[in-house]
């Protein structure tokens, strides 16, 4: 995306609030060229301040009335201009991330699958932030900058040209110095980032892995390594800090070179009476404030380009192609019996990778499907083509008979219930999660969901029962503890069919029992589909698809498999050999 | 935050001439407004060209001195700021690889990384500009009102008035808003919360169709969000014209007075000039100022952090050096014995693991065996003392283990945890952390022990083969194997294998376990395990049930007497049988 085309879709949010856009312009305007108009102010009143008996009251009464009314009008269009500001920056941050979120809502899953959920979330937060910090931030401050140096510079040469040629000749010098040490000392910056991150690496390793650190008494060593990562990161701090450090001095140095300049040429000018004393106090206030707004403006350039940068990553979140929407008469699964017919199904998540060809499926109400195969060989591709998480390339997929795109998502998925391995639960009490199909449930409901999964006598036992709170991973109960939250939070309005997901691992022999006695609960009279580990759980299905390197090379129930002595013969005899 | 001061004492003379040299710049500075009213009252008003041009030079002197201390200055507040730093992280280090387990759990490794890491950079930062800051400003405000004393008595009680209503209104604003700026990281974090939550659970959400649900809450929150930061905005926002409207009112209260005076002789022009110039400088430094301390109150909170993690002492008290005349002694037959021993984790309400007793003899192997959470790793955590029993006593070889020096008690016992962590270098600089000394030999027969000689063989330079970080270029199985090699090349006196052999297959862990026991001097040996198969042939099996002995015995006995075991067992074997134990293979 160039940054043009970025640009004008910034403006697109900013149209909203263009009435604060053009306010905020003009209070920036009037309040920088009354800023530069009180100093000549203020030399006009010296200048009638000359010395004994030489001092015109009235005049100078006059000015400082006229500057108190200035002042004063400055400081509301400051205000104002700043109030502007923020009102302009966080509305648009507010709907660009509204924009954002409900975007994400309706992607594709194929988007967030694709991308790290952090990746994401630091587009719609920081990246957000940064773009309204630097662009409208940065805007203001480059049009306020830009107008000093022309307003000061104007002021200036209306006085006095010659002065004025020696505030713009010798300005730049600082600028120059300023670049000549960022030069300098970007290498030792350089130096410094990766000795820090070497450090941060070694800090890593040893506090992640303390328990191993202290179980071997590797601490002297540990220490050792870290004293001499350390001692190296304390030299080239200490060159880089001081070196970047004498930057402002030197800037300084110039500017008073500057004041002096602009006081030489101004005394002489004065003494040659071509300049008033009031003008010179005048001409030595812009002096000091002239570089400012030069060393903003560098400052502000390269925060432009890394907001605009920012920008592009937002809107392309933003202009992502979102799911096909359902069709305006689509049909709405109620009372599901739970028909599942899946004819020549082709499917493939990557268009060069193949995957699902063919596929032909139909199960009865109320029968048992496990899939079955090796990891990694796309088990959970059915679920998501089941719950239409993705679209079939080719083919159709019939709930009850009719086609499921043909249907409404909510409807579908309505009718599935589905506990997935990955247990997700989200921040909150347990009773929020339970009940987080039907947020009106009642407590009994709840508790009689929780039975049911087995899950009501650990949270019986948590400190505060129904209503403690699980943190956002799920801190506090164990992996096979979620799994019975997941399963209960199905149970309490336990859809027609179901999509179970056994859990591989970590999960203790004893509550592993709890769980299959909660599936085996649930998948009572219901159409179930089951990703299944384990040797009962397969043998007792009415159809096992064996699934490998992402297709289904066999279909059949246990016996039949066992008798064609394929794959599953292998699997079987390897994996669960009796 | 006055606990970290001991860290800057090193660097008493850096601290002091910093702060000193930066006053001598600003002293300089205040200089120049008095050279140019000289200039105009008397260069200017005497038509004196040589005195203007002499002037001129002192100005530019000044501006050279100026540089040159407060370059000097710079260097002393870097040297001060990057040296506290380096001891501070050097402590924090130390401190940190001094916590227990316990320290460690309700900590969390990510908060200590990041106190290492980020927070002290920012202290450093606060450090550096506070010696270079901190002082100059308050000086040239105060000095700059001193000059004009110097200058007019009656004006100068004009920056006595303007000063202190300058400072109210700047740190009366930051005070009110600082605590709201806090509120709005809270609200963001809140909404970064939301954003991230469905994320990860997108296909729950969906499934359950809160699409529309979440999106009110995420509405909701960033509504709030853009609130708290309007309120804030509009308050900050006070903070330029205010100041403004302070300063030139002082401005314009030093015209009055000065044309008044000028009028009677009592001042001159240039004067007038000169307090119009301090009047100036007072604004940019408050203006300095603030940013200044806007910058150490962060500095501050990360400071306060890292106090807080020094303040954490390690609740592990190590006990004496055993005296030489009972090292080596086995005080009665029990290699390991537990006496009525519970634990209770800091901030937990219930104990994790009560009453337990036992007696492992020397040689013995222990089978520990229960549900999650049903303490087992909890049990073999304490011989070791990661965690101190909170009643009863753990001993080894007859004492207790707070009696042990914390080095010798874990030489004597060898742990391989649940979690298989290596470390970035090599194979070989792995397994030297078990024993620095080892040979050659002794670390080829540890790793025959552990059955991983045959893959470490197949390595490219073999034990000299590189870890990547956490060990990512070998499966779970190897690095499995590669920790309990680790701990063998120890040769320890009780070795602990806490679910350590998950990773491998039946007859892998078959064979270590075999040749674990046929070593020679055989440790007394703890096998933490989900599976009934691993310790069948312990020569006790401790049944653990939410933190309670359940039962303790051998296999055949248990079956028998023990509900639990016979649950775990038969829910097993239905799918592993005595042949799956022969001839499985490992799954990776």
């Amino acid at each position: 995306m160039k940054s043009s085309e970025t640009l004008i879709k910034v403006l697109r949010y900013l149209r909203r609030y263009w009435i604060f856009l053009g306010m905020s312009l003009i209070f920036a305007a009037v309040t920088v060229v009354l800023t530069l108009y009180v100093p000549v102010l203020t030399g006009d009143a010296v200048d009638r301040i000359v010395g004994v008996g030489q001092v015109d009251f009235d005049a100078v009464y006059a000015i400082g009335k006229k500057i108190a009314i200035l002042v004063a009008v400055t400081a509301l269009a400051q205000w104002l201009m700043n109030v502007c500001n923020n009102t302009i920056t966080y509305h648009v941050i507010r709907d660009i991330r509204k924009e954002a979120f409900g975007r994400l809502q309706i992607l594709p899953l194929k988007y967030v699958d694709g991308h790290s959920s952090g990746e994401i979330v630091s587009r719609v937060i920081a990246d957000v932030d940064q773009f309204a910090d630097g662009l409208l931030m940065g805007f203001t401050q480059l049009f306020t900058g830009v107008l000093t140096i022309f307003g000061t510079l104007g002021f200036m040469f209306s006085i006095h040209p010659w002065i004025a040629l020696v505030v713009v000749c010798i300005t730049p010098v600082s600028l120059l110095v300023a670049g000549f040490i960022a030069k300098r000392t970007y290498s030792m910056f350089k130096l410094q980032s990766e000795t820090r991150g070497e450090q941060t690496a070694l800090i890593d390793e040893m506090i992640g892995g303390q328990k191993v650190v202290q179980a071997f008494g590797y601490e002297k060593k540990a220490m050792e390594r870290f004293d001499e990562i350390n001692n190296r990161l304390e030299k080239c701090s200490l060159r880089a800090i001081f070196f970047s450090s004498i930057t402002n001095p030197s800037t300084r140095f110039v500017n008073s070179l500057v004041y002096t300049g602009v006081g030489l040429t101004g005394a002489l000018a004065a003494v040659s009476g071509r300049l008033t004393v009031g003008q010179l106090s005048c001409f030595l206030s812009y002096a000091n404030q002239y570089t400012k707004p030069f060393n903003e403006i560098s400052g502000v350039v390269t925060e432009l380009q890394n907001a605009l940068a920012c920008a592009a990553r937002i809107f392309k979140l933003i202009e992502e192609e979102p799911q096909t929407a359902d069709d305006a008469d689509a049909a709405v699964f109620a009372d599901v019996k739970g028909t599942v017919d899946l004819s020549h199904v082709d499917f493939r998540y990557r268009p060069d990778v193949p995957l699902i060809a063919d596929l032909n499926l139909s199960v009865k109400p109320g029968q048992r499907v496990a899939i079955v195969g090796p990891t990694g060989c796309g088990k959970t591709t059915i679920i998501n083509l089941l719950m239409r998480f993705y679209d079939v390339d080719n083919g159709e997929i019939r709930v009850d008979g009719t086609p499921v795109r043909r249907a409404t998502r909510d409807s579908l998925r309505r009718s599935y219930g589905m506990v997935l391995q990955d247990t997700w639960l989200k921040a909150g009490t347990i009773r929020e999660n339970i009940a987080y199909a039907r947020p009106e449930a009642s407590l009994d409901e709840v508790v009689a969901a929780a039975k049911k999964a087995h899950a009501h006598s650990f949270i019986k036992r948590l400190p505060d029962g129904y209503d403690t709170v699980i943190t956002e991973d799920g801190g506090g109960i164990s992996q096979g503890q979620k799994q019975l939250l997941c399963i209960a939070r199905v149970m309490l309005c336990l859809p027609p069919m179901l999509i179970l997901d056994e859990a591989t691992s970590s999960i203790d022999t004893r509550t592993e029992i709890r769980i299959q006695k909660a599936f085996a609960g649930m998948m009572e009279g219901r159409t179930s589909f089951i990703v299944a580990h384990r040797l009962s759980t397969i043998r007792e299905a009415d159809v096992i698809l064996v699934m490998k390197d992402g297709k289904i090379i066999e279909q059949g129930n246990h016996e039949q498999l066992l008798r064609r002595g394929g794959f599953y013969a292998n699997l079987y005899n390897s994996q669960f050999a009796v | 935050m006055k606990s970290l001061l001991k860290y800057l004492s090193d660097y008493k003379k850096e601290s002091v001439l910093g702060p000193l040299f930066k006053l001598l710049e600003a002293s300089f500075e205040l200089f120049v407004p008095l050279v140019m009213s000289a200039i105009i009252d008397t260069g200017i008003a005497r038509g004196d060209t040589g005195y203007i041009l002499r002037m001129c030079g002192v100005l530019v002197a000044l501006g050279l001195i100026g540089l040159a201390c407060s370059i000097t200055a710079q260097y002393f507040a870097a040297r001060a700021a990057v040296g506290f730093a380096t001891k501070l992280r050097h402590a924090l280090f130390g401190h940190i690889q001094s916590l227990s387990y316990s320290e460690m759990d309700t900590m969390g490794t990510s908060t200590l990384i990041t106190r290492m890491t980020s927070d002290i950079n920012q202290v450093q930062n606060g450090v550096n500009l506070t010696l270079r800051l901190l002082l100059r400003s308050p000086f040239v405000v105060f000095g700059a009102m001193v000059m004009a004393f110097t200058i007019d008595f009656k004006a100068a009680l004009i920056f006595a008035v303007v000063i202190p209503v300058l400072c109210a209104v700047v740190f009366g604003i930051m005070l009110v808003s600082m605590p709201l700026y806090k509120k709005v990281q809270k609200a963001l974090d809140k909404v970064l919360g939301t954003t991230r939550e469905n994320l990860t659970g997108v296909r729950v959400i969906r499934a359950f169709n809160r699409e529309k649900d979440e999106t009110v809450r995420f509405d909701r929150e960033n509504e709030a969000l853009t609130r708290m930061q309007m309120t804030v905005g509009r308050i900050s926002a006070l903070m330029n014209p205010v100041t403004y409207i302070i300063i030139n009112a002082g401005l314009l209260a030093i015209l009055w007075r000065g044309s008044g005076a000028v009028s009677v002789g009592e001042l001159s022009q240039g004067q007038v000039v000169a307090l119009v110039n301090y009047m100036a400088q007072i604004l940019t430094e408050l203006v300095k100022m603030a940013n200044l301390i806007i910058t150490i109150t962060k500095a501050g909170a990360c400071a306060v952090r890292i106090e807080s993690v020094l303040k954490e002492s390690s609740s592990l008290v190590n006990g004496g050096k055993m005296r030489p005349e009972n090292e080596g002694k086995d005080a009665g037959g029990a290699a390991v014995r537990f006496d009525h021993v519970s634990l209770t984790y800091k901030n937990a309400g219930a104990e994790s693991v009560t009453d337990i007793s036992f007696a492992a003899g020397p040689g013995e192997t222990i089978g520990i065996i229960g549900g999650t959470g049903s303490g087992k790793s909890t049990l073999v955590n304490l011989i070791p003392r990661f965690y101190d029993a909170t009643k009863g006593s753990v001993q080894i070889g007859g004492r207790d283990v707070k009696e042990y020096d914390l080095e010798q008690l874990r030489r004597v016992v060898a742990v391989v945890p649940q979690k298989a962590q290596l470390f970035m270098g090599t194979i070989r600089s792995n397994l030297l952390w078990g024993d620095e000394e080892a040979s050659e030999e002794a670390l080829w027969e540890a790793l025959s022990a552990a059955q991983a000689r045959e893959f470490v063989e197949k390595k490219e330079g073999g034990l000299d083969a590189a870890v990547a970080q956490g060990g990512k270029n070998f499966s779970g199985g190897q690095k499995q194997r590669l920790t309990i090699a680790r701990a063998l090349v120890r040769k320890p006196q009780v070795l602990i294998l806490d679910d350590s052999a998950s990773a491998l297959d039946f007859a892998t862990d078959a064979a270590l376990r075999r040749s674990i026991r046929e070593m020679p001097d055989a440790p007394t040996v703890f096998i933490v395990s989900q599976r009934t198969s691993s310790i069948r042939h312990a020569d006790q099996i401790i049944v653990l049930d939410d933190g309670q002995t359940a039962g303790i015995g051998r296999h055949e006995d248990l079956l028998k007497s023990c509900p639990v075991y016979r649950e775990i067992y038969e829910s097993q074997f239905e799918k592993n049988t005595e042949k799956r134990e022969e001839s499985g293979h490992e799954k990776q």
